[in-house]
């Protein structure tokens, strides 16, 4: 065995395919984190339930391309108003609730906790528990550049992915409510002094946040298949991508994604795959001990 | 006077006669007011095995239905008692015991699912109850219990009896190098390790031997390194999701491997059928049957229309090729014990379903010593000729054609996978 | 409570118990009490990190399966040089391993906010059930098999039990016991008030010379080693343990959604919250059966923390105190 073994470890290619590979998919987890890196990062609610609001979208996904043709992807873009309003609608609830009050830290959680759970259990009542997949002609197809393969099914989540969070980046440093947004995260009462509603700008915001879930949630299902309980698996993903990327930082969130993409391709390829999860979650822990604002956070 | 009053009473007493046979009159032939057989187990309707167990829920429906229709068990007409184990091992001992001394079942039937039969294990025997399980990989290896029965066709030695017909076929075409690659959850792990032992007896030289977690998103570092070790064979146990991230992957990178496949779950459902289409050519996996003229039982395709019938509506797997003939399989082997004996004694069940060959939907069923099919009939079968997008196709002879055990055979192996 | 009063009550349940065990051999009713009293405990041990100083912990599961795995590898390694344990050892290597770990996890994060801390926990927890999947020794991802052993003669043969799960079930209403026990004494013990004193406000109490992270280890210590207790006997009840199961995220919400329904500022909270949820939990689960056990959580869980934000027990009392008001 140790011809093939010295084999693996010294191809280039292998090595650089590993890195492409770990890019993709760094790239898919970057549009599952970024509405958890607004929500939790900028506005510090641990919506625990945003991995359950992407299925929805995976779910919607599903449901368009089963009925009327449409391409996941496009579903995806077509629905994010309606989670927009249904993320505002959320956050009412949420501030009526416990922000208002004050009592955020731990009922706010419980509160995202049972939300989960009724989002797990509703798409389970509908759809069942059967696995669900979609198909694109983009499903399937590798381009292969040089030694390099870019298969379409993670290559075009990764440019979708990375359009969104460009988009979003614009938005929140040039817009006036982009730019609310990132101050009512670091100075509430300099905003409502320059004649801002924190709460309406909040309220924007967490929608934003929820509306990233409908693309994503389309991403997801183009990459593989989905059913109500595979929300649970990202949650742990979500959350350690905003904490090692910094909360606050979209670019953060960013790099974080790459990092925990490309630390879970290598150890798939070269290493035992059993221990990625650890990996991943080792590498968070490490951060939190030695630098818990994160990469490009603001050191508190 | 007298007379009037006799004439009204004999009126009264026919009317009340009469009133009283009406009912006698709806009611099933011999199956009237007497006391049900009641059938006891736990399903898994939830969590991870959910959908199999719902689809096995339906078949099992099926075998009541028919059962009844005909007269019932002994003259008695059959009732479930079931409840969902939402595939939660400790949820199980709790549920058995309640059937057993509070509901009062007659007889036991298993979950599906190792993790959700094996709890129910230590209940069953103590009550000395006859346990015909469904879909379990080796779970009397480590209690011996002689009332246990398996219905899936695994074999004697169930860990080794699942994949030998790929290694046999492996070896029939002088393979030297095997992949090895299983998920890190229980029946994955179990294949493999029987998997391993085959290869190594058969003198096959393994070069990769790795386990994945499930949560795993993209499988193509996997099936690369897997590519770096250049193996003739690659052997994977896997569960759905993975299942289909391994094929799309193998298909994206164009994995050069001539075996490829073994013990694959998920890629004998039907909605993974039809989404994966073309991509599944040529991969030769595990199934316990499929529509070949090999495999055509009396009463298979008249149970599979009753079933394809409810499923739509059920959100279950379409086609139902996969479990539920075995959940009705489990029953009929049940009743024509109960049928045959004449009795509901557990001791004389028991030696019955020891004894006996029985003839059921799925064909010929016979257990061995360790309550395992005393010869194997885990289908090697291999996936050909597909077009994308094509439901009914996975519906005819031909789409999986048999290539093990030899007393099925439907046709020869189409080699290599890929050069 | 006024303190005989508590003790009359705890002496008033253990009998009720015994009892209820000594009355009925219907193994049914124990295997569910079992459910409902490792629920209780789950909650308690949550409550003494979460509700008494306000550190939320997520990974609840992976101390409860650490706790039962614990006993499986020790199950495994002592009848091999020859030691034959008795069900309290697995119990004590539990609360050991697993206080071990509270204290280790503590000293790791409970220095961040507490929102760091609940996502390290988080981590911890898939960390630990990595661990366990590729650990050969107790069986890896393909899980392992308990035996259940025969039901133990104690006290010289004077007292034996019927089956097995009935000592199980009396095991574990003294381990609930003990628990309740422990709790109110933290409640109402100086130690408590500092608990109280950091969740209220962490930087004032500092400033008054409490010591906060002193404080907190000890907390977080006590909550592992009591989640290890209760995770201790679940391989002999349930006789198949496996790390999907063993780290369910069931556990986890429930132990954070009991004590929230019963009132998180109370000793008595958990305890309320744990016997109405599980209760209804487990009926559920033999009638309606099915997905509907776990929305049940979800919906109540939502509608406690929006309409009952202290809880069963804090709405009681705020009646009560209306009632004073206008009575």
């Amino acid at each position: 065995m140790t011809g093939a073994a010295t084999t693996v470890i010294t191809d280039p290619g292998l090595f650089l395919n590993a890195v492409v590979a770990g890019l993709l998919l760094g790239g898919f987890y970057a549009a599952v984190a970024l509405g958890l890196s607004v929500a939790f990062g900028q506005l510090d609610i641990v919506n625990i339930a945003h991995p359950a609001f992407i299925i929805v979208g995976s779910y919607f996904a599903y449901l368009f391309g089963a009925r009327y043709g449409f391409d996941p992807v496009i579903t995806g873009i077509l629905l994010t108003p309606v989670f927009f309003v249904l993320g505002m609608a959320v956050y009412s609830i949420y501030y009526a609730s416990f922000e208002r009050t004050g009592q955020e830290s731990l009922s706010g959680l419980a509160f995202f906790f049972g939300l989960m759970f009724i989002i797990e259990v509703t798409l389970i009542m509908i759809y069942g528990v059967d696995y669900r997949l979609v198909s694109a002609p983009y499903i399937g197809v590798n381009w292969k550049i040089g030694v390099v393969d870019f298969p379409l099914r993670m290559a075009i989540p990764f440019v979708v992915s990375m359009l969104m969070t460009i988009g979003l980046y614009f938005y929140l440093s040039k817009t006036f409510i982009g730019r609310a947004i990132l101050a009512v995260s670091q100075d509430r009462q300099a905003l409502q002094l320059m004649g801002a509603d924190p709460v309406k700008i909040k309220q924007v915001a967490f929608g934003l946040a929820l509306a990233t879930a409908s693309i994503a949630g389309a991403l997801l299902i183009v990459i593989g298949p989905v059913e109500p309980s595979i929300n649970r698996e990202y949650i742990g993903r979500a959350f350690a991508i905003v904490v090692l990327g910094g909360m606050g930082s979209i670019a953060g969130t960013v790099l974080a994604a790459f990092i925990l993409g490309i630390a879970e391709s290598f150890v798939l390829t070269y290493a035992s795959p059993s221990w990625a999860p650890a990996v991943a979650f080792g590498i968070l822990l490490f951060t939190l001990a030695v630098r818990p604002s994160g990469i490009l956070g603001r050191p508190s | 006077m007298a007379h009037s009053i006799l004439r009204r009473l004999a009126v009264s007493a026919a009317a009340f006669t009469a009133l009283a046979a009406i009912p006698a009159l709806f009611s099933t032939p011999a199956v009237a007011q007497q006391k049900p057989i009641k059938v006891g187990f736990s399903m898994a309707l939830t969590g991870p095995l959910g959908a199999g167990g719902k689809s096995a829920l339906i078949g099992m429906e099926i075998w009541r239905d028919d059962v009844n229709a005909k007269g019932g068990l002994l003259g008695r007409p059959v009732e479930f008692v079931y409840y969902d184990d939402q595939t939660n091992p400790a949820k199980v001992p709790p549920l058995y015991t309640k059937l057993i001394e509070v509901d009062q079942v007659d007889l036991v039937v298993s979950s599906y699912g190792t993790n959700v039969i094996v709890p129910a294990m230590p209940i069953v025997m103590r009550k000395k109850m006859v346990f015909p399980a469904l879909f379990g990989l080796a779970v009397n290896d480590e209690f011996k219990y002689d009332r246990y029965f398996q219905i899936m066709p695994a074999g004697p030695v169930p860990k080794e009896d699942w994949s030998r017909g790929f290694f046999q076929i492996a070896k029939s075409k002088n393979l030297k190098t095997v992949a090895l690659a299983a998920a890190d959850a229980e029946f994955a792990q179990n294949a493999v390790d029987g998997a391993r032992k085959i290869a190594k007896s058969m003198g096959f030289e393994i070069v990769y031997d790795k386990s994945y977690p499930p949560p795993t998103t993209d499988f193509a570092p996997i099936v690369r390194a897997i590519q770096a070790t250049n193996p003739d064979v690659v052997y994977v146990g896997s569960y759905p999701p993975d299942s289909v991230g391994m094929v799309k992957a193998a298909n994206e990178l164009g994995l050069k491997t001539k075996l490829f496949g073994g013990g694959m779950v998920g890629l004998q459902f039907a909605a993974i059928q039809k989404n994966l289409g073309p991509m599944l050519n040529g991969i030769v996996n595990y199934d316990f049957w499929v529509p070949a003229p090999t495999l055509n039982f009396p009463g298979i395709d008249a149970f599979l229309k009753k079933y394809q019938e409810k499923a739509a509506a059920a959100g279950v797997d379409p086609l139902g090729h996969y479990l539920p003939p075995w959940a009705y399989a489990y029953l009929e082997v049940l009743g024509q014990a109960v049928s045959a004996t004449k009795s509901l004694d557990q001791d004389k069940l028991a030696q019955h379903m020891r004894t006996t060959t029985y003839n059921t939907i799925v064909g010929p069923v016979k257990f061995g010593a360790n309550g395992e099919w005393a010869s194997t009939r885990a289908l090697m079968v291999q996936f050909r000729d597909l077009k994308a997008d094509n439901l009914e196709q996975f519906t005819k002879a031909g789409s999986r054609v048999v290539l093990y055990p030899d007393s099925v055979k439907s046709g020869e192996l189409a080699f290599p996978y890929r050069q | 409570m006024r303190l005989g009063g508590f003790w009359g009550l705890m002496a008033a349940a253990l009998l009720a118990g015994l009892a209820f065990a000594a009355l009925t051999n219907n193994e049914y009713y124990f295997f569910a009490a079992y459910a409902i009293l490792q629920a209780l405990i789950m909650a308690i041990a949550w409550n003494i990190l979460g509700g008494f100083t306000g550190y939320v912990n997520f990974g609840s599961a992976g101390f409860f399966a650490v706790g039962a795995y614990s006993t499986v590898a020790l199950h495994k390694f002592l009848p091999s040089i020859g030691i034959d344990a008795p069900l309290f050892v697995h119990v004590l290597a539990g609360a050991v391993v697993c206080g071990l770990i509270g204290l280790g996890t503590g000293y790791l994060t409970l220095r961040l906010r507490g929102v760091y801390f609940a996502i390290a926990t988080l981590a911890l927890a898939i960390v630990g059930q990595t661990f366990m999947n590729n650990w050969g020794y107790v069986g890896a991802a393909k899980g392992t098999s308990i035996l259940t052993p025969d039901p133990p003669q104690l006290f010289w043969g004077y007292v034996s039990f019927s089956s097995y799960v009935k000592y199980l079930f009396v095991v574990m209403l003294l381990l609930s016991l003990m628990a309740i026990v422990i709790s109110r004494y933290i409640a109402t013990s100086r130690f408590g008030r500092g608990l109280a004193a950091i969740r209220d406000d962490e930087l004032a109490a500092e400033c008054m010379g409490v010591p906060t992270l002193r404080l907190k280890l000890i907390s977080a210590t006590v909550m592992g080693a009591l989640m290890g207790v209760a995770g201790a006997p679940y391989p002999f009840m349930v006789t198949f343990v496996d790390p999907q199961s063993a780290f369910s995220l069931v556990i986890a919400v429930n132990s954070i959604a009991m004590p929230m329904i019963g009132g998180t500022a109370y000793w008595y909270g958990p305890v309320v919250g744990a016997l109405l949820l599980g209760t209804a939990q487990e009926v559920l689960s033999v009638t309606i059966s099915s997905e509907l056990n776990v929305f049940l959580v979800g919906v109540v869980l939502v509608g406690c923390v929006i309409l009952a934000p202290r809880g069963l027990v804090g709405l009681v009392n705020d009646m009560r105190a209306k009632a004073k008001r206008h009575g």
